[in-house]
């Protein structure tokens, strides 16, 4: 069976990021980074703290994912959106538990950790945060 | 078993998976009407994770709601044990990532982590580990889940309840506890009712004899021998909990207890679900959990194939009414839902093979 495999440090690396949304505040210019970086990608500092990203936000837009690159096949048709988390910080991510047709800008959601890649039966899985309509 | 110090319940959470399908779809595909089915299950629909969801994202997100309730660090958890049959990696344990995930054990994450397989008391095995951590004073807190995405063969009986969920405990000192674990008990026979060999994708199972031998003898063993051991009677508890593999055994197990139907029902969530294995007792649990009041006894006994069961005598504590709210409740969970026909099931159990799973175009 085709499988594709998918690069275990750099999953690795990321996962602070993917699993708790941790990530980056350059203390000079104030800008907020996911995954947290050494250097800020705005001023050029090297003066970056940790900071966790809200878990919940809002949609402001979104697209429908058909045709998906190769990995994300399996979850076609999904929504990718543009969410603005309770800071202000903008993330781009999958949302899940839902149809494309209930996707709306301006839709309150909450980070989960969900399945976002998976390599073939033997590779490693690779899990990540998505977004979800906040359950109430 | 009683702990040298006081054990008990800091936070509990729970987690069932949005999608259903009705037994009456299930029943159909296979050509079979539910109906002469019907009054033997007793589980109406069942749930079925997201094609993105598995064991470890069902255990992260009660773990989550358990954190909420617990008003604790995820950092103060030294002992992190997930009891499932549905691991995502049969060699790489999901305790690790639910570490990483919560944060717990600190920066430098110093906790033990462990997955548990006890078929459907895995779980429970998980909290008696915890309690012997915590009642010994080698940790303060620890955390507990039973998680499945439970497995049942296209066409077989078990296809009917075999469902996702699970459930989370934070245990910790009593004195900072919601709910106290007085006394536990465990029986462990070697009695080969269900089991899933190595590499095989369904579990295979004896069919009646998994009731009288297994499942009943277990239970009822674990539940008279834990009352003899403290002297209470079924009179004396407020809420009765048992494995529930179907809606029909855990009613009946309690009749034959000497527990009425009214203290077993509260906790009886399979009918609206399926059976979430590992998460099963434990999720009935959180539903009694949910609406318990202070100075109310909860008897559980959980039952695992293989066989064996596991009993715990807990009390509730004042202070249980102020956190049941700060985290989604479990009939939150069972009434969030929406129902998939049987393709569809397929497709997300990954039962079904897409195009790109066996070639690159």
């Amino acid at each position: 069976m085709w499988a594709y495999w998918q690069s275990v440090p750099a999953h690795w690396r990321e996962i602070p990021a993917r699993y708790r949304l941790e990530g980056g505040r350059c203390m000079d210019c104030g800008y907020i980074m996911l995954p947290k970086e050494d250097i800020c990608p705005v001023c050029g500092s090297k003066n970056i703290e940790t900071v966790i990203l809200p878990r919940k936000g809002k949609v402001l837009n979104y697209t429908v994912v058909w045709n998906a690159l190769r990995g994300y096949e399996y979850y076609t048709p999904y929504v990718l959106a543009i969410i603005e988390l309770e800071d202000g910080s903008r993330i781009m991510a999958q949302l899940t538990d839902i149809s494309p047709s209930e996707a709306k800008k301006g839709m309150e959601v909450e980070m989960v950790l969900r399945k976002t890649k998976v390599s073939g039966e033997s590779g490693i899985i690779a899990y990540s945060y998505k977004f979800r309509p906040v359950i109430r | 078993m009683k702990a040298n110090r006081k054990v008990g319940i800091v936070g509990w959470g729970v987690y069932v998976p949005k999608w259903r399908v009705r037994s009456e779809e299930l029943a159909r595909e296979w050509g079979r009407d539910w109906n002469r089915y019907a009054a033997g299950i007793m589980v109406q629909e069942k749930s079925v994770p997201g094609i993105d969801e598995d064991a470890f994202t069902i255990a992260y997100e009660s773990s989550i709601n358990a954190l909420k309730r617990a008003h604790i660090e995820a950092s103060k958890l030294r002992a992190v044990y997930v009891g499932t049959e549905s691991k995502p990696y049969a060699v790489k344990t999901t305790a690790t990532m639910l570490i990483e995930a919560l944060g717990a054990g600190g920066e430098r994450r110093l906790t033990t982590g462990a997955d548990y397989e006890f078929a459907c008391k895995a779980g429970t095995e998980a909290i008696q580990a915890v309690i012997g951590l915590i009642g010994s004073n080698m940790i303060d807190y620890g955390l507990a889940v039973g998680a499945d995405t439970a497995q049942g063969a296209p066409g077989d009986a078990l296809e009917y309840t075999a469902a996702a969920g699970g459930s989370a405990y934070i245990l910790g000192p009593a004195a900072d506890s919601v709910a106290v674990i007085k006394a536990s008990l465990s029986h462990v026979t070697d009695t080969p009712d269900f089991w899933r060999r190595q590499h095989e994708h369904y579990p295979a199972h004896t069919r009646a004899f998994t009731g009288g031998p297994a499942y009943f003898k277990h239970i009822m063993t674990a539940a008279k021998e834990l009352m003899n051991f403290i002297g209470t009677k079924p009179e004396d508890y407020d809420y009765a909990v048992f494995h529930q593999p179907n809606g029909k055994y855990p009613l009946r197990v309690g009749t034959r207890l000497g527990f009425t139907p009214d203290k077993v029902k509260p906790g009886l969530i399979t009918p609206y679900i399926g059976n979430t294995y590992s998460g099963s007792a434990l999720v009935g649990l959180s539903a009694v959990l949910d609406q318990a009041k202070p100075g109310q006894r909860i008897l559980v006994v959980s039952f695992g194939s293989g066989a064996g069961s596991d009993a715990f005598h807990i009390e509730v504590n004042d202070g249980i009414e102020e956190v049941q709210n700060l985290a989604p409740k479990t009939l939150n969970y069972v009434n969030r839902k929406e129902y998939v026909d049987y393709t569809t099931y397929a497709r997300y159990r990954r039962m079904i093979r897409m195009l790109h799973d066996f070639s690159s175009y």
